[in-house]
């Protein structure tokens, strides 16, 4: 939007900390996220990560540090606004709205592109009763694009667990965003539906173009689709890298799977 | 809600005992005798009778429903008469302990007469007892059979009784309403009698709600179906002549109806005018608002001072002068004291709401601001809106101000459930963090919420005013907003149908029924809280309406969405 | 600056503050103008005022800790508390009349005393605990709204059943004749009347006797270890059903005890007695910090002086005519500004974001 959209990344975080009271969540943590890439931020449990993704959404404001966004800073936005931005997110333990239809969900997810208000819908004007249709066939359109085709009268609680995940996103991507937070997409799916989710995370940078910032659980996904990952530990960057150099950090193994595990690996090396 | 796979005999002494102390309850608060009089049936059964006995028949109902489904029919019948009996040794040992010590220096209810009621019509304090086993255990196993009937029956003979006893209370009020109409004497004379239904009508009324349940549970005869198979212009068409005669129906109301009906329907008017607003503060947006009162109070005092010609006249405008500025007033009183409560969540919002309200109400009946508003005298003569020489003198011409302000109301609620502002409001009420994060600008959402419902409970109380003539604090307690709270809560809440359907029964029956006056509240109290626990998604659930608007078929029409409403709150 | 300033601070927040600051100014002002302006009151008034808040107050922390207690448990709000109030006072009377009659209260007057409020606690608990199994056992795990929804409805019901049963009128208690007048003890007549030392005293028994029962017995610690955590509690074998139980009972016998005293401070009892002050005790629970034993104690003694000072020496300052009529809205606005500027109450640490 300004003249820093050339800048090379899409979202810079310059040393952010978030502390609860005595409790540090995320320690000085710097990531620069590029343009239409995928970005995959990994750690143990309780590292820090979904902390991070609600500092950068707004959620939670940082005790310290910077978070640019076409070097535009967003902290201390409200989450409303950061939306519009251009930043939109998926949960970990899905959050839809249960009790609207599928369709509705993803049209909540478009609010924010969209201008009618009370005055619009009470007079029906033109203007309303087009951008209403418009809204209406967006959302049919992302619907059929994550494979939703014929559920968009169901109501979000009676859809299947990898349905939800997708509505799931169809809603994020409803707000036409240009950076896309998911935080563990495969959480609780077998190997085949995880296959499918990676799948069609690549595909949304292909088709759509969007960046996408990912938070995840399953090693094997990340290694698979991510160009960048950061690894965090207790809050704090450990290691950074492409997939390879990441696999074969010896401060990530230790993090992930204990210090024994280094010497075994080690050990095996030699 | 523990259902255990076993019915013993320990079972069916509970059901029993809850069934005499549920009837010793209906006794004790004095329902019994103030039901009395009220004949259903042919100077033979009384409201009376039914609130005594229906504890009885509904336990036996449950009892037989749940043995049927472990142990044989037999046991199942066996069981119901059990209950009866327990029932009935119930009320007769109230009855012994009743004529030998005096409980009334306690329970105010048992009296002579009340004592007399319960010997059934037997002179003996024997015989009484046995009548009130005889029929509690008759009563029991009426119970124990209907819960044996196929389910379609059973639902359908539910229908066909409730008409009879709608019927029979409607009684006077037919009789008020047509009594010198020449095309219902023939009508009244056969379906009524002295007091109550007569057999013929009772049979009448019977036989037509069966039929007509067992017709409407066919699937092929719904109407609705057959327009939904119409073309798409044909249907619109359909729609439209229904909206006109229904328009048509409602206009000539008043004319037909008369005097004391359509003030019935004044009263139950307003009520859904301020059942729609809050239906947008607690149905769609999910703000619990128990001090919705204060707005209705707003809108009638402001009507009240500015058009009054009384002891307190100020500018003496007309109403129609005044009624904008109660709207607006109103409006902004929801926004101000919406903004205290934007970051509270739930049951803090609640409480804090309800002390708005009675803080309102206790400033309003106080001598500080007696000079302008008239304390507890409150305002009087505030004159009657007119257009042109029409003036909306009594209830028949009010009805047409309550039912273009329903309209209007109506609409624009209808207007706002499906466009963007109805979608943040029910995203907001589902997960409040989430629309935030979803680009909801959750503030200015809120306060949209409740300076709509607060202007829509600002026009009814502008009407209210005009409809009274004059205006009292006490008018304006709790109690209103509870009313509210409970249409739309038995309604459906969210659904906009429901707060019609809901404003019908719970404050329209209750005019029906002057004797029912003293229970009123008892009984929203007992529907709140067995809405909560058995249909927390109301009589009128709000449907997923998309779907009657799209085209095409949903996608599984068997997978009804079930009690999702528990949810949405 | 004022950019950055508004960044972290809605428009709203700044609103509220001035509300806030304007409510300050003003009960500065108007006690100021009472105090050292009109000078209306004498000393010793200010002092009647003062007892006879904290003799009120007494009677609201105890109700108060019926709330408390079962927030603390449930994270639920027990609208209906007001309504086991009234039950337990209310069914004691009857009682109250039949022993005054028979002269029984005149030669006996502890025992009468004491015999009441057994009743009155008996009556209390069987109200709690029947409410807790039909009304609210079902619903838990629904949404918060649900239970609330479900309680309100519970707490018209129960008036509207006592005012079925027992009548509508307003019932005077029988006078107690030990108690009248000032109170006389080691040979001198004390500023206090004899009721309200004794209602002091008899709450102040009992807060210690329910503080004693919640930090040192056995039921007590089950109890707090159900309000930290319900299933871990479970797991380490306490049964919460049963625990849940023990403290709606333990709630109600508070409350039946408050009515005694109640009744014993203002004389009358009917069907709606017990609305009122069930908001004000919840307030006082809420100003104490919800779920915090002590602070609904302090609470309660807290709104107790302000309500019975309020009036006098903020309204009357302000000019308002009949400042008495007040009263309820001073303990509603209290409500109504701890909820919005400090919902944690005066001690609370409790309340935290996930219980709020």
């Amino acid at each position: 939007m300004t003249t820093a959209s050339q800048s090379e990344f899409i979202l810079e975080t310059i040393h952010v900390t978030k502390q609860f009271g005595g409790l540090t969540a995320v320690k000085d943590l710097s990531i620069q996220v590029p343009r239409k890439s995928i970005y995959s931020v990994i750690g143990p449990n309780g590292a820090g990560k979904t902390t991070f993704f609600n500092c950068i959404t707004g959620f939670y404001k940082v005790t310290e540090g910077d978070i640019l966004l076409d070097g535009e800073s967003i902290v201390g936005l409200r989450p409303d606004i950061i939306v519009k931005k251009g930043i939109s997110r998926t949960y970990q333990n899905i959050r839809l709205f249960q009790n609207l239809t599928a369709l509705e969900n993803v049209m909540v997810g478009h609010h924010p592109r969209m201008k009618a208000g009370w005055f619009g819908a009470v007079f029906n004007t033109p203007g309303t009763r087009r951008e209403e249709a418009e809204a209406r066939k967006l959302a049919m359109e992302l619907l059929e694009f994550v494979g939703l085709k014929g559920y968009e009268y169901e109501l979000a609680t009676n859809l299947p667990y990898g349905q939800q995940r997708r509505l799931e996103i169809a809603r994020a991507l409803a707000s036409e965003p240009k950076l896309l937070l998911l935080d563990e997409p495969t959480a609780g799916m077998n190997p085949s539906e995880t296959e499918e989710m990676t799948n069609f995370i690549d595909n949304l940078r292909k088709d759509l173009g969007i960046t996408v910032l990912l938070i995840e659980h399953d090693m094997r996904v990340v290694m698979t689709i991510s160009d960048i990952i950061t690894v965090l530990d207790y809050g704090q960057k450990i290691a950074e890298g492409k997939p390879e150099e990441v696999r074969a950090n010896p401060r990530v193994i230790e993090a992930y799977l204990g210090r024994g595990a280094v010497t075994e690996q080690e050990t095996q090396a030699a | 809600m523990d259902k255990e796979l076993k019915f013993t005999w320990k079972d069916m002494l509970k059901y029993g005992v809850i069934a005499g102390v549920v009837a010793i309850y209906v006794i004790l608060v004095g329902m019994v005798e103030a039901f009395n009089e009220r004949y259903i049936i042919a100077e033979t059964i009384n409201l009376g009778q039914i609130a005594l006995f229906s504890p009885v028949f509904l336990l036996a109902y449950f009892a037989a429903n749940n043995a049927r489904k472990i142990k044989s029919s037999l046991f199942a019948i066996i069981t119901s008469i059990v209950v009866g009996l327990i029932g009935g040794a119930f009320v007769a040992g109230l009855l012994v302990l009743g004529t030998h010590m005096n409980l009334r220096a306690v329970f105010l209810n048992v009296s002579p007469e009340l004592l007399d009621i319960l010997h059934l019509g037997q002179e003996g304090m024997a015989g009484a007892i046995a009548a009130n086993l005889i029929i509690s255990a008759t009563v029991g196993l009426l119970g124990g059979l209907f819960a044996l009937m196929p389910h379609k029956w059973s639902n359908a003979l539910l229908v066909g009784l409730s008409l009879v006893l709608l019927m029979g209370i409607l009684q006077e009020l037919m009789t008020i309403t047509f009594g010198n109409k020449d095309w219902y004497k023939p009508i009244g004379e056969f379906i009524y009698a002295k007091k109550g239904l007569s057999w013929g009508g009772t049979a009448l009324f019977l036989v037509l709600g069966i039929v007509l349940n067992l017709w409407r549970s066919s699937d092929k005869l719904r109407p609705g179906k057959k327009v939904a198979k119409l073309p798409r212009q044909q249907q619109m068409a359909v729609q439209i002549v229904a909206m006109l005669l229904g328009l048509a129906i409602l206009l000539a109301l008043p004319k037909f109806l008369g005097s004391y009906p359509s003030e019935i329907l004044t009263t139950v008017g307003i009520y859904i005018i301020m059942g729609l607003g809050l239906n947008i503060v607690v149905g769609f947006a999910g703000l619990l608002d128990l001090g919705y009162v204060a707005f209705f109070a707003i809108g009638a005092y402001t009507v009240g001072i500015l058009t009054t010609t009384g002891k307190l006249a100020t500018v003496e405008w007309n109403f129609w002068m005044a009624l904008p500025v109660a709207i607006f007033l109103a409006m902004m009183a929801g926004v101000l004291l919406g903004i205290p409560v934007l970051k509270m969540r739930g049951d803090y919002l609640a409480i804090v709401t309800l002390g708005f309200g009675e803080i309102i109400r206790v400033v309003v009946l106080s001598d500080w601001l007696k000079p302008y508003i008239g304390g507890a005298q409150g305002i009087l003569q505030i004159p009657k809106p007119k257009i042109g020489n029409f003036v909306f003198k009594g209830p028949q011409q009010i009805y047409f101000l309550v039912l273009a302000g329903i309209i209007i109301v109506g609409y624009i609620a209808w207007r706002l459930r499906d466009a963007r502002v109805g979608r943040a409001w029910k995203a907001m009420r589902e997960d409040e963090d989430v629309a935030e994060a979803m680009g909801i600008h959750l503030v200015s959402t809120k306060l949209l919420a409740f300076a709509t419902g607060a202007a829509f409970a600002g026009l009814a109380g502008a009407i209210f005013a005009a409809k009274l003539g004059s205006i009292f604090p006490h008018s304006f307690n709790l109690i209103v907003s509870i009313n509210v709270l409970s249409l739309i809560i038995v309604g459906g809440i969210g659904s906009l149908p429901g707060v019609i359907v809901g404003a019908l029964i719970l404050v329209g029956l209750p005019e029906l029924l002057r004797e029912f006056a003293d229970f009123r509240m008892l009984f929203y109290g007992a529907l709140l809280v067995a809405m909560m626990l058995v249909k927390p998604e109301g009589f009128v659930p709000e449907k997923t309406h998309a779907r009657e608007l799209s085209e095409k078929e949903p996608f599984s029409s068997e997978i009804e969405p079930e009690a999702p409403a528990r949810e949405t709150i | 600056m004022l950019h950055k300033f508004m960044r972290k601070h809605d428009t709203t927040d700044i609103v509220m503050w001035l509300i806030g600051l304007g409510i300050f100014a003003a009960v500065i002002y108007g006690s100021y103008v009472t105090l050292f302006v009109t000078q209306k009151y004498e000393p010793s008034v200010w002092l009647d005022f003062t007892i006879f808040g904290l003799a009120q107050g007494s009677v609201y922390a105890l109700i108060a800790l019926g709330y408390t207690l079962v927030y603390g448990i449930l994270f639920m709000i027990n609208f209906a508390h007001g309504e086991v109030f009234t039950g337990g006072v209310f069914t004691a009377y009857f009682l109250a009349i039949a022993m005054a009659d028979s002269g029984f209260i005149e030669r006996h007057w502890i025992l009468a005393l004491l015999i009441l409020m057994a009743v009155a606690m008996t009556v209390s608990v069987l109200v709690a605990v029947i409410l807790e199994r039909i009304a609210y056992r079902p619903l838990r795990g629904a949404p918060r709204l649900v239970p609330l929804i479900t309680a309100i409805g519970a707490s018209f019901f129960l008036q509207y059943t006592y005012r079925g049963i027992y009548g509508s009128g307003v019932k005077t208690y029988p006078d107690f004749p030990a108690l009248d007048g000032k109170l006389n003890l080691f040979g001198r007549e004390w500023p206090i009347l004899t009721t309200q030392a004794l209602v002091i005293v008899v709450s102040a028994i009992m807060m210690v006797f329910l503080y004693w029962y919640v930090q040192k017995t056995k039921a007590g610690k089950a109890m707090r270890a159900v309000a930290e955590d319900k299933e871990a509690a479970a797991l380490m074998g306490i049964d919460v059903d049963r625990v849940i139980v023990n403290t709606f009972a333990l709630g109600g016998a508070m409350a039946g005890v408050a009515g005694i005293l109640y009744a014993l401070l203002f004389k009358q009892v009917n069907a709606f007695m017990g609305f009122i002050p069930g908001i004000k005790a919840f307030t006082a629970a809420v100003l104490g910090g919800i779920g915090n034993v002590p602070g609904a104690m302090l609470g309660g003694l807290f709104l107790g002086i302000v309500e019975s000072l309020g009036p006098s020496l903020i309204l009357d300052g302000l000019g308002i005519p009949a400042p008495y009529q007040l009263k309820d809205a001073i303990a509603f606005t209290l409500l109504v500004l701890v909820l919005i500027f400090r919902p944690t109450g005066i001690l609370g640490e409790r309340l935290s974001e996930k219980k709020a």
